[in-house]
């Protein structure tokens, strides 16, 4: 009897076991992806990566020189989207969380097409691009058609995790809030945006991320031109692109695309290491918690 | 206080307010019922708040005590599908009139929730931040209303030293007394109190009810609460609410010591000695 007992503790402990070690390999084998592919841009874009290669212009397509002028076209295209997206999307955001109710018909359906969108091919994104800014308003193959299509690509994204943020403030401030009289636009002002700034840093620097590393939706709006931008309705080539076109287009280019690719893995790690001082400040300094 | 030298605004200390509670209505409820979806929450309630006195609201969950008290400060505003019949005059000035300003309504209505909300910002943003939002901007009155209505939650003491620090690392009971400073610093004339003490410890419950009783003559106070002993213990006036069918209705209001001793009606003795037994 107590034997059996015994025996079904043992069977029990070893399928617990059996778990744990099956969710450690997952996370092990995710953690293991993540630093092969870093070690391996790193170790081949090492060679050619320094300070001259970033500042140079590319030269015999991109085989020799640096990616100076693309750094600034990347700058510049993400500048403009960042730009539109920023007042568009935290708008729609505190419709969606402030002046909608839940499960309402406003809301249901502005949420429904964001998700839609958000689900729509980057290259789907490009090709509208190229159609409406490109071509309808006549601002042809330059930053700002392509600043703007990223705009349209990452404000579904951008938006959702705001609208999240926004909702996760209690509602019990609201009420605490007008209880003292202040009106709806001062609640915003003063309690739910600053509560929900970690949320708000967090959607942008998604939203920056995503923008950086785009390519398919660069193509046919912001164009391949690899020289310095004089203006934003100039062409210029963005980071992302140029990888591509390296890896793809250059026979011989793959160390500028290893080394371009570098480039932009340092570029994202510095903007998610700035989040994170960002919303860790926000709330070291005591002007939200969450 | 600082008020001998107070340039262009008066700020007056809690135990400065005249001496007793006196029966003359502030606020005159006629007629009041309140509904939600088409569900009577709360029906004809016909009843006065004096000035100066406490005011309790009892009766069992569900019959509209707290939905009185949201009615007062216009708060059944903010829920959805929510209907108030009849009339409200404060001061007489009708409470229910849409063209009414919400934020004067509101300054001199305070309001204190069940749960403490204080914002997630220092203890002195807390306080200023809704001085600032009604057009207070001078520095050394907002620091002399913060450091007022926190030395009349008696809270002063506590926090002189670490106004800056956030608000809510301060205790359950510290945080709703900074609620009521919050309230106070707006220099309301009405305070509606929802079971303020239900979510704090034993001690915090007795320091807040005790600086609820000193909040008497100087503010007018009407509170909810299911604490039946803490109703005859501090409250002047108190109104018994009951579902005799499915929405609530005031059975009988009259001085506390009257409704507790000797009650006219049969439900509020068989509530008030059943609780009690």
């Amino acid at each position: 009897m107590f034997k059996a007992v015994q025996e079904q503790a043992m069977l029990r402990v070893f399928r617990d076991w059996s778990v744990l070690i099956a969710i450690w390999s997952a996370a092990a084998m995710v953690a293991g992806v993540f630093i092969w592919l870093l070690a391996d841009i790193a170790m081949r874009g090492a060679p050619r990566f320094d300070l001259s290669f970033l500042i140079d212009a590319p030269g015999n397509s991109g085989r020799s020189g640096g990616i100076g002028p693309i750094l600034v076209s990347t700058a510049l295209i993400l500048a403009v989207a960042i730009t539109a997206t920023v007042p568009v999307g935290l708008g729609a955001a505190i419709f969606l969380s402030e002046f909608t109710r839940s499960g309402g018909l406003p809301g249901r359906a502005v949420g429904l097409s964001l998700d839609v969108l958000a689900g729509v091919p980057s290259i789907v994104f490009g090709l509208f691009g190229n159609a409406f800014f490109c071509i309808w308003l006549g601002l042809g193959f330059s930053i700002l058609s392509g600043g703007l299509t990223l705009a349209c690509m990452v404000l579904p994204i951008f938006i959702r995790v705001a609208e999240a943020g926004l909702r996760m403030t209690p509602g019990d401030w609201r009420n605490g809030a007008a209880a003292l009289g202040l009106t709806r636009l001062a609640v915003l002002r003063q309690i739910l945006l600053p509560a929900a700034a970690p949320s708000l840093v967090l959607a942008l620097m998604m939203g920056i991320g995503r923008s950086a590393s785009e390519t398919a939706a660069l193509i046919f709006t912001s164009g391949y031109v690899d020289r310095m931008p004089a203006s934003l309705l100039d062409s210029g080539r963005a980071i992302s692109v140029h990888i591509y076109d390296l890896s793809m287009n250059v026979a011989g280019g793959d160390p500028g695309a290893y080394a371009s690719a570098l480039a932009l893995i340092v570029f994202l790690f510095i903007i998610n290491g700035a989040a994170k001082w960002i919303t860790d400040s926000l709330i070291g300094r005591r002007i939200v918690t969450l | 206080m600082k008020e001998t030298k107070a340039p262009g605004y008066t700020i007056a200390r809690v135990e400065q307010g005249p001496p007793c509670c006196d029966p003359v209505p502030v606020i005159e409820i006629a007629g009041l019922s309140i509904s939600y979806g088409g569900r009577a929450a709360l029906t004809d309630v016909k009843l006065d708040i004096y000035r100066g006195c406490i005011t309790a609201l009892i009766g069992p969950s569900g019959c509209g005590k707290t939905s009185l008290l949201s009615a007062l400060n216009r708060m059944t505003d903010l829920i959805p599908g929510c209907t108030v019949e009849g009339s409200i005059h404060f001061g007489g000035v009708d409470v229910r009139d849409p063209s009414l300003d919400m934020a004067a309504l509101r300054r001199q209505i305070g309001m204190i929730f069940q749960r403490p909300n204080p914002f997630p910002f220092s203890i002195r943003r807390n306080l200023e931040m809704p001085l600032r939002e009604h057009g207070i901007r001078n520095r050394t009155e907002l620091s002399d209303r913060v450091e007022c209505s926190l030395t009349d939650v008696g809270l002063w003491p506590e926090v002189r030293d670490r106004l800056d620090s956030q608000a809510l690392a301060l205790s359950g009971g510290q945080q709703q007394r900074l609620c009521i400073a919050r309230a106070l610093v707006l220099a309301p004339s009405v305070l509606l109190m929802d079971e303020p003490c239900s979510a704090l410890d034993p001690l915090s419950s007795g320091v807040v009810e005790d600086l609820i009783e000193s909040l008497r003559n100087r503010y007018t106070v009407v509170i909810v609460t299911h604490n039946l002993a803490q109703a005859r213990r501090i409250a002047n006036y108190a109104a018994f609410f009951w579902m005799p069918e499915r929405a609530g209705k005031l059975i009988e209001f009259g001085q506390c010591r009257q409704i507790f001793e000797t009650p006219a009606h049969r439900l509020t003795a068989s509530y008030i000695g059943g609780l009690r037994g």
